[in-house]
Formats: structure tokens, sequence, C-alpha cells
């Protein structure tokens, strides 16, 4: 399957090059160094949009523009690289981003461009570590840039966040590493069990082994436990908000909207083709995680002072939604999850970098410092209103296709676990109508009387998200064919036997009937 | 395949270690004939030439060992195998890379050893010495010796050769440890200690010698071994001997519990030595453990295992856990050398050729980043405060303002170099992440096969022990990077992750960086004896002393490039070295 021109790998390489030109800028050149990050940016964007189009899209399960070669053929490792549909969105989604960080990132770091230039070569070289490893299909490969990935991440919160961003930053990377290195006894374990040979971490190699119960087990364990903190799952969360309340708006955006997806996505295309039979040993415990973490997350959300913790513990309400649908073991779910995790990264990212925005404005993250922003800045109270309402999944917006599929999917296998998270609808409501209430309604603080509205620059920022939440959210068709057939697919890989959903069909028209 | 032919020496196979040997000899008759100002250029000239010429003595020999699968030469006594000569190129390297690093004067034009180390420290006779401008050209011919002791270490085949070798190589290390030129005090109490503790290790590795014969009736590797299948009834003898031959071995690659003069000799003896023992002492001393624990002592892995696991265990969570709480570069990388020991016991346990290959390439990685990181150190220097108050008493400094004093050691005083200079903090940050084990990085690929080979040896518990440790590790190598890059030294002074202790320690000094003596002397018992002259100096002078960056003479510089490009070469593309060792691990019977 291999095609011409390597579009992967040209989409891993690309960011690394922005990055040593951002670095490397001469002190002359470093006043555009913003339009260079930028443009470095929206090449990777083109580039992404290229490899959509040579994506067979009809044959979506399969893993396509995949190139294989051997790296280290001691350890039996490859480089080895390859989308199917939703590796392949979940790439788009982080190409889509980056760009409107750099552009989010504008005016930070107080103009100061030397500084700003370190920031903007790190968010292009985590941009590499992001699309390599939706792309990976190696399974040290996909550790390795697992771990790597954190290490930018960490210069991003730790050298640029706010007041406690050193502890933010430290306890994000402990929590990480410590997940990370559980995991690299799996990955070890898992390769003495596999064929071994040179090529012995390819994952097509370790796919359908017929493994011990007991070790299926433990290895399931090692890996769900690195997914279950990079996602983050209650109760192994606790990580998030800080991280996400220290660093910069666009740090968080990335690391919620596109990093953690890396643990559903380890979820969803390593724990369940890989360990079948463990996965569903371990799914009524992951579920009522999952249960636990959509409710515990929604409560504390509507309990935060802070903005940017606000948004912090809403994901993980919609992380345990998504986790929810991929061990749910049904087609429909499984599409959802993943349609999901895509409408999460626009939806949270949007939230991430309006919140920046009003930030920006304040100088404070405290919800209790704002009020009446409504009538200062209305086009900034619009917007956050509509990206509020997606996270809410508002009919209309791609979000609410999602989580309805994940919910009917989940129905058809564990009826509580979909009754009950449905509560959380009602959460979300709750949350995002009360911060929209207490931020933009009421009288005017003094403090925010001249606020500006959002900018050209900002409102570009904003612009492309909430048109893509609108478009997938009347029409999903597209979306979703990229994501139905590999579901059906990891479905068939585990075992369980899908269940019919009554919606499977309708799912697609959905959109247009509203 | 053991032809007694006592008599016929086959020399060339002793190239590497006749070289360096040789070159040690030549060296002290230089000190003795050559003209003061030519015996550095003349000493450093042999040093480089001689480990050079070790390296290419490895290089010829490799492809007739490589067909040959080894040669026993001196009827037994030295065995030149796989892995006798990937140790001895790994020593020779990096022997080579310390000699450039001890050589480098930097800017200051002066070398880290005392001008005249007979000389009581702070006396007018040391001073004398000192602004004579004498030089301690020794170092490299007693470097060499030691050099020479570690290429035979790990190629020995009987006991005996074993600590003669032993003893070569540790005394001139004795004699290197006591030669700093700054904190001479804290540098001759680690010598003493090293050697009074390693006189004390030598003893027991003695006796345990003398009960292994007892029980084979030979110090024969290859007879004891035998003597450990047939031989019934003396199973006492046996197993105090090993173990006691072990203990020996342990104490040099620094396992717990015998690890209690790392610190204390790491932190003491003058930097670019202490890169120089930490690197190559462990490759050698690790590899005549393995060839005694795979060669020797296989029969023996069931009454054995219970001891290597509790000591690996050990080595790993004390090493990690003490390392934790030092506030003193050279005593956290020193902790950290140890933790890395029971990675590398983890691989030796797995007792298979995937196990011993993964101890060849572990050393390489963590040698070349051990010396990186300490050339690293002997570049950071203290500079007295503008206003010409001389802050350290044990160097005499004069009083000229800003001039550069000793090696800035305490961790606070790293805070802000990702600022003032990136590309030095940035390489310190490679070797940090490379001892963490990040991808790739070099430390990263040699834990991986040394967790994968004890995985796949049986021993998945230790791994996951190592794994663990790991974790924990890497926060303390974080938190210098988080020092370096995320602090500034000025306005953040009240607020040093994890310093805050230090900090209190010192005083509540002036918001300048506590001076090193000050907080060390407060700080930790072991080395207030030492520092207290600095102390008092500090408390009295209120002095200020900033942290600066020397520029090298070049020497160090190259070192630090060859370990960096070392570091990253074997952490992205490995595939070479690693198919190198694993086809070299085969250990002659």
């Amino acid at each position: 399957m291999a095609s011409g021109f390597p579009w992967l790998t040209a989409l891993i390489v690309l960011p690394l090059v922005g990055a040593a030109v951002v670095w490397a800028l001469p002190s002359s050149a470093r006043t555009h160094v913003r339009l260079v990050a930028l443009g470095f940016a929206l090449a990777e964007l083109l580039l992404g949009v290229g490899a959509l189009l040579a994506f067979d899209t009809a044959d979506s399960a399969t893993h396509q523009l995949t190139e294989v070669q051997s790296w280290i053929p001691a350890f039996g490792v490859s480089y080895a690289v390859g989308v199917d549909g939703v590796g392949l969105s979940l790439v788009l989604l982080s190409v889509l981003l980056v760009p409107l960080v750099v552009l989010a990132a504008w005016r930070e770091q107080g103009g100061d461009t030397g500084r700003l230039r370190h920031y903007l070569a790190l968010v292009l070289v985590l941009e590499t570590f992001m699309v390599a490893v939706f792309a990976a299909r190696d399974v040290f490969l996909f550790y390795v840039l697992f771990e790597a990935m954190l290490i930018p991440v960490y210069f991003m919160i730790g050298a640029f966040g706010g007041a406690h961003r050193r502890y933010a930053a430290v306890k994000f990377l402990l929590f990480s590493l410590a997940g990370g290195l559980i995991m690299l006894v799996g990955v070890i374990a898992l390769y003495l069990q596999g064929p071994g040979g040179a090529d012995g971490f390819l994952v097509d190699n370790l796919t359908g082994l017929d493994l011990p119960v007991t070790t299926e087990r433990w290895l399931f364990v090692a890996f769900f436990l690195a997914f279950a903190i990079k996602a983050p799952m209650f109760p192994v969360h606790t990580w998030l908000p800080d991280a996400a309340e220290q660093a910069p708006a666009g740090t968080s955006t990335l690391l919620v909207g596109v990093l953690d997806k890396v643990g559903t996505f380890g979820m969803l295309t390593l724990c369940l083709p890989l360990f079948p039979n463990a996965s569903r040993w371990a799914a009524p415990v992951v579920i009522v995680l999952a249960v636990v973490s959509i409710l515990y997350g929604a409560l504390l959300a509507i309990g935060q002072k802070d903005l940017m913790r606000l948004i912090a513990y809403t994901s993980v309400s919609h992380f345990g939604f998504i986790v929810l649908g991929i061990f749910a073991f049904t087609s429909t779910a499984v599409s959802g999850s993943s349609f999901y995790m895509v409408n999460h990264g626009l939806s949270t990212g949007a939230l991430f970098l309006l919140a920046g925005f009003l930030v920006a404005r304040r100088g404070s993250q405290q919800i209790a410092d704002f009020g009446g922003l409504q009538k200062v800045t209305p086009v900034l109270a619009g917007t956050f209103l509509v990206v509020g309402l997606s996270a809410l999944s508002l009919p209309g917006l791609s979000t609410f296709v999602s989580e309805f599929l994940v919910l009917v999917g989940t129905f058809a296998r564990n009826e509580a676990a979909a009754l009950v998270s449905v509560v959380a609808v009602v959460l979300a409501a709750l949350y995002v109508l009360l911060t929209y209430q207490r931020v933009f309604t009421g009288p005017v603080r003094d403090e925010l009387a001249t606020a500006p509205d959002l900018s050209g620059r900002e409102r570009w920022v904003v612009a492309p998200l909430i048109g893509l939440m609108l478009v997938l959210g009347f029409y999903p068709a597209p979306a979703l064919d990229l994501v139905r057939e590999p579901a059906v697919t990891t479905v068939d890989q585990v075992g369980a036997g899908d269940l019919p959903t009554t919606t499977t069909a309708v799912a697609t028209d959905e959109g247009n009937d509203k | 395949m053991t032809t007694f032919t006592a008599p016929d020496i086959q020399w060339a196979q002793l190239a590497p270690v006749i070289v360096v040997l040789g070159a040690a000899v030549v060296g002290v008759l230089v000190e003795a004939f050559a003209p003061q100002r030519l015996r550095r250029p003349v000493q450093l000239g042999l040093a480089l030439a001689a480990t050079a010429g070790a390296l290419v003595g490895v290089a010829a020999l490799w492809n007739g060992v490589q067909e040959s699968g080894g040669v026993d030469v001196l009827g037994g006594s030295l065995l030149v195998d796989g892995p006798t000569l990937v140790l001895q190129g790994a020593t020779a390297l990096f022997a080579l890379l310390s000699i450039l690093v001890i050589a480098d004067r930097t800017e200051t034009g002066e070398d880290a050893f005392t001008p005249q180390a007979a000389a009581i420290p702070g006396s007018d006779y040391e001073d004398t010495a000192r602004r004579m401008g004498l030089t301690q050209t020794e170092v490299y011919p007693l470097v060499l010796f030691a050099t020479g002791g570690m290429l035979i270490f790990p190629a020995t085949g009987d006991l005996l050769t074993l600590f003669v070798a032993l003893e070569v190589l540790s005394l001139p290390l004795y004699l290197l440890c006591g030669l700093a030129r700054r904190r001479r005090l804290l540098s001759q109490e680690a010598a003493m200690k090293y050697f009074l503790l390693g006189s004390f290790a030598s003893a027991v590795m003695l006796f345990g010698i003398a009960l292994l014969y007892g029980f084979a009736g030979s110090v024969r590797y290859q007879e004891i071994a035998a003597a450990t299948a047939t031989t019934v009834g003396l199973d006492g003898l046996l197993l105090t001997g090993a173990v006691m031959v072990l203990v020996g071995l342990l104490f040099k690659v620094g396992a717990v519990p015998f690890h209690a003069w790392t610190p204390d000799v790491y932190q003491g003896a003058p930097t670019p030595i202490t890169a120089f023992m930490a690197a190559c002492t462990k490759v050698a001393a690790f590899g005549a453990l393995v060839r005694i624990v795979y060669v020797v002592l296989p029969d023996l892995q069931w009454d054995l295992a219970p001891a290597l696991w509790t000591v690996a265990i050990l080595t790993m969570v004390v090493g990690t856990v003490a390392a934790l709480l030092q506030t003193d570069v050279k005593r956290m990388l020193a902790y950290s050398s140890i933790a890395h020991a029971g990675f590398v016991l983890t691989g030796i346990i797995a007792l298979t050729q995937d196990g011993l290959a993964s101890v060849l390439f572990y050393l390489l990685a963590y040698g070349a980043a051990t010396i990186g990181a300490f050339a690293i150190v002997t570049l950071v220097r203290e500079r007295s405060g503008a206003a010409g108050v001389a802050g350290d008493g044990m160097d005499g400094a004069d009083a000229a303002g800003g001039s550069v004093l000793g090696e800035a050691t305490h961790l606070s005083q790293w805070a802000g170099l990702g600022r003032t200079n990136p590309l030095l903090a940035g390489t310190f940050t490679l070797f940090l992440l490379s001892f963490a084990g990040i991808p790739l990085t070099a430390g990263f690929t040699g834990k991986f096969a040394v967790f994968s080979a004890a995985v796949g040896g049986g021993a998945t518990a230790l791994a996951v022990v190592g794994v663990l440790a790991s974790a924990a590790a890497a926060f303390f190598y974080v938190r210098v990077i988080v020092l370096m890059f995320f602090t500034s030294p000025a306005t953040d002074a009240r607020d040093r992750d994890g310093l805050r202790g230090a900090e209190a320690a010192s005083g509540g000094s002036t918001a300048q960086v506590p001076a090193a003596s000050a907080a060390t002397g407060a700080g930790e018992p072991a080395t207030a004896g030492a520092s207290t002259g600095g102390a008092v100096a500090a408390t009295l002078e209120a002095a200020r002393t900033t942290t600066t960056v020397v520029a090298s003479e070049g020497l160090t510089t190259v070192a630090v490039a060859i370990c960096a490009v070392l570091t990253l070469v074997l952490g992205v593309v490995p595939g070479p070295v690693l198919d190198v060792v694993a086809d070299a691990a085969r250990l002659l019977p």
C-alpha cells in the first residue's frame, strides 16, 4: 500500500524543520518570527489536506499511506507509520489547531520575540510528535513518541506558564513518566510474547497473538494505566487541572485538545486490538471509572472558581464519554468516540483559546473577577456562548452527534451506564450556562469597561473552529465515513460481537434532519 | 579449548594493555628527566596517544577475536574475548575523553589539580607553590596506570590477576582523589576515605579469594567453575568465598550497601578525576563482575540470586531516594551513578546473552553521559563579587575583584544558567535526559536493553522496580533542568523548588545566591570540616559570589561534544552499536 509521496514522513519532518528555522532565526529577522512559524504551520495544514486527498476514504479501516523502515533491528524496532480513518482525523485535528495556537500566541510573552521564538519552536516540535504518534504503527515507536512528547510540553508549561508553573510542569511530567514507564515494561513483555525478530514491534505482528490469560491481563493493565493517566481518567486526572491552570492558553489547547487524545487513541488502537480478551475482562471496571469521570468531572467543573480549571474538569467529563464509548464495544459507540475525539479537540480548543483572550483582557483567571462583558464585548460573548454550547452538546453542533452516538451505542451494551451518563448532559448545561452568566451578564465591572472586543486576529483564531463545529454538526457524514469502518474493525477485533443499534443507519443522516 | 602453553605469551593480544602501561612508565621517566615547561605537552601527548593506541589495538584485535571467539593469554590468566574487547575499547575511549577534561586549564590558566599535593592546605608553602605556577603533571602517568589496571580488570581469567588488576587501578585513583586544587581538605578527606574503605574491600575480596582457593584448589575461573559442579561438602567455603569476592567487586561499582564512599569521594575528588572514576572504573568493575557471575558462579545462581536481587533493588532505590535529597551537583550525580549501577545489575542478573549485551551497551551510554556531565561541571565556576571581597577562604583567592574561584557545585548556583548559557545548559540537559532515560537518548536505549533482558531472563519484578526507580529518578534530573531554565538567579532566589532547606541553612543571607561553602557547610556534616574556613569568611564578609561559566581551552569542549554526539547517536540510531555488542557478547568459558 505504499503510495508515491511519503505524506506522513513529510508531515512529521516539516514542523521539525520549521522549529529549527524559527529557533535559528538571526536576531535581525526576529520580528518576523511569528510569520515564519505561522507559515510553517499553514504549510503543514496544506500537507495535511494533501494527505486527506491521498487517503482512500472508502477504505478507511485499512491503514494507508504506510511507510516501513527498519530502525533498530536488534530490538525489533521499525519506523512504521500509517493511518486509518481515526488516525487521520486526529492528525488533521493537530495540524488544524497548531496554526490557531500560533495565531493566538501573537501577543504573548509581552512582545519579547526572543522568548516567543522558543515558545513557537516548541509548539512546532510538539506538532511533529503529535502527528507522528497518531501515525505510528510500531509499538516501540509509539512509546518513544509518547514519552518524547512530554519534553516540549514540559518546557511549554514550565517556562511560559503562570505563577505556579514549575509545580504544575513537574507534576505533569512525573505523572506522565510514571505511567509511561509502567507501559515500558508492558511494551517489553509484549515483544517477548510476540514473534520477535527484526520487525517484532510492528502492531500488525503483535495483533491477534494467543496470549496466556494472566499475561494478557497484566499487559493490558500496564498499557491502560499509561493511557488512563494521559487521557486523563478519574482517579489519575489530578495533574490536568493544575497543568491547564498554569499553562498558557495555547499550550492548554494543544495539551487537552490533542495530546490527551493520545491516551484514548492508545486505548482504541492498541489496548483493544492487542489485548481483546483482557479488554473484555476489564470493560466493567473501565466503564464504571468512565462513568465516575463523567459525573465527577462535571460536578467539579460546576464548583470551580478558576476559568482554566473549569475547562480542564469539563474535559475530564468529556474524556469519560470517550472512554465509555470505546469500552462499550459497539460500532456505534466506538465510532462515536472516535468522532468525539475530534469534536472535543475543536470545542475544548476553542474554549481554552477564548478563555485565554478573556484572561488577557482581565489579567485574572478567576471567574469572580469578570462580569457584564456581554455589553462591552458582544462578539466575544457570542462566540463564547456558541463554543460553550458545543461543550454541552447542543444539537446542531458537531459535539452533539458524537455524544449521541456514544450514548446510543453504550445503551445497547450497558443500559445503566448510558442512563447514568445522561445526567452529565444536564450538569454540562449547568457549568456552561452558569459560567456564561457569571462572566458575561450582570453589571459591567469597572476594570472591564474598556475591554476591547475580539480583534481581527482573534476572530480568525476562533472562526475556523466554530465553522467546523457547525459544518460537522449539520453534515457529519464525511467525518463519520472516516471513523465508521475502523470502528467496525475494532469491535470485530475485540470479539465482543457488535450489537445493532437502530441508529447506526440513521446516524449519518441525523445532522440533515435537524 | 585450553591448551596450556604457558611460556608462549601472545603479546599481540595484550597490545592495548601494554601500550597504556608502557606509556605510563615512560610518563614517569618524563617526570624525572624532561624540563618543567615541556612536561605538560609531552605528558598530554603521551597520554592521548596511549589511550588512542589502546583503542586502535582493540580495533586491530577485533576481527581475530570475532572469528576465534576469544583467546586465553598467559595460560588463561587473561581472557581476550568479545566482552573484554568491548569493555577495553570503552575504557580506553572514556579514559581518552577524561584526559581531555583533565588537561583543560580553561581560560583561567589553572587546571583542577593542586600545585603541590604535599603542602598543608592553607599553608604558606602551598601559597608559594601556587604563585610559582607549579603544575602537577604526575597526574597523567597516574591516570594511565589506573587505565592499565582497568584494561586488565575485565579480562582477568584468575582470581589473583583480578586482585592485582584491582590494586593497579585503585592505588592511583586513591592518590588522584586527593589532588584537588580547591577545597583541598574535602579532597584529602575523600582520598583517605576511599583508600581506607577501598583497602577494606580489597582485604575482604582477598579473603574470599583464599576461601575459593581452599574450595577449588585453584584460582583459575574455569577450574573453580568446574569444581562447583563436582566438589561436594564444601559449600560453606564456596558460598562465603563467592560472596566475599562479589563484595569486593560490588564495592568498586558502588552498589548498595557498599556505596558509602561514592558520594564523598565523587564530591571531594577533582571533577575531571570524578568523571574518569565514574565512567571508567564502573566499566571495568562491571566487566569483572559480569565475568565472575557468568563464568565462575552460574551454578550458584539459586544460592546467589536472592543476594544479587537484594543488592540490585537496594542500589536502585537507595541511589534514587538519596539523590532526591542532594543539593550539590556532584553529590547528586554520585547518587545517580549508584542508581545506574543498580540498573546495570538488573541486566547482569538476567544471566542471558542478551543481558550481557545490554550491560555492555548500558555502560557505553552511561559513560558518555557521565563524562559529559562532569566535564560541564568543571566549567561552571564561582566568581567573587564585584566588591572585590574574596569569598572562599580555602582558595586564598586574591582580592582582585571578579576573579574566578572554584566550581559552583551547589544546585542553587545553577539557577538561570539556561538563560545565560543556553548551549551549555542545553547540553547538560541532554545528559540529564539521558540519565533519566528519556527516549531518543542513549540512556533510554540502554535502559530498554537492560530491562528487556531482565524481563526476558525472568526477572520481571526487578524490571518493574527499575522502572519505578527511573520514574522517581526523573524527578531530580528534571529539578536541575527546572533550575537551569525556569528559575532566574536574582529574582527567584526565594522560590527555588526543593532547595528551600538549603536556603534556610545558609542563614537567610542576602537575596544573592548563597556562597556554596556556606550552604554546604551548614547543610552537610561531611563537608563541614573542609568548608569551615570558607563558611566563616562568607558570613563575616557577607561575600557574594556569582556563577560564571569559564571558557575551556578547547579540550573540554571537544570531550563534551563527543559525549553529546555519542549520547544522541546511541539514542537515535543505536542499531549498529547494538549489533556489535550483541555479536561480541560471548564470554570465553
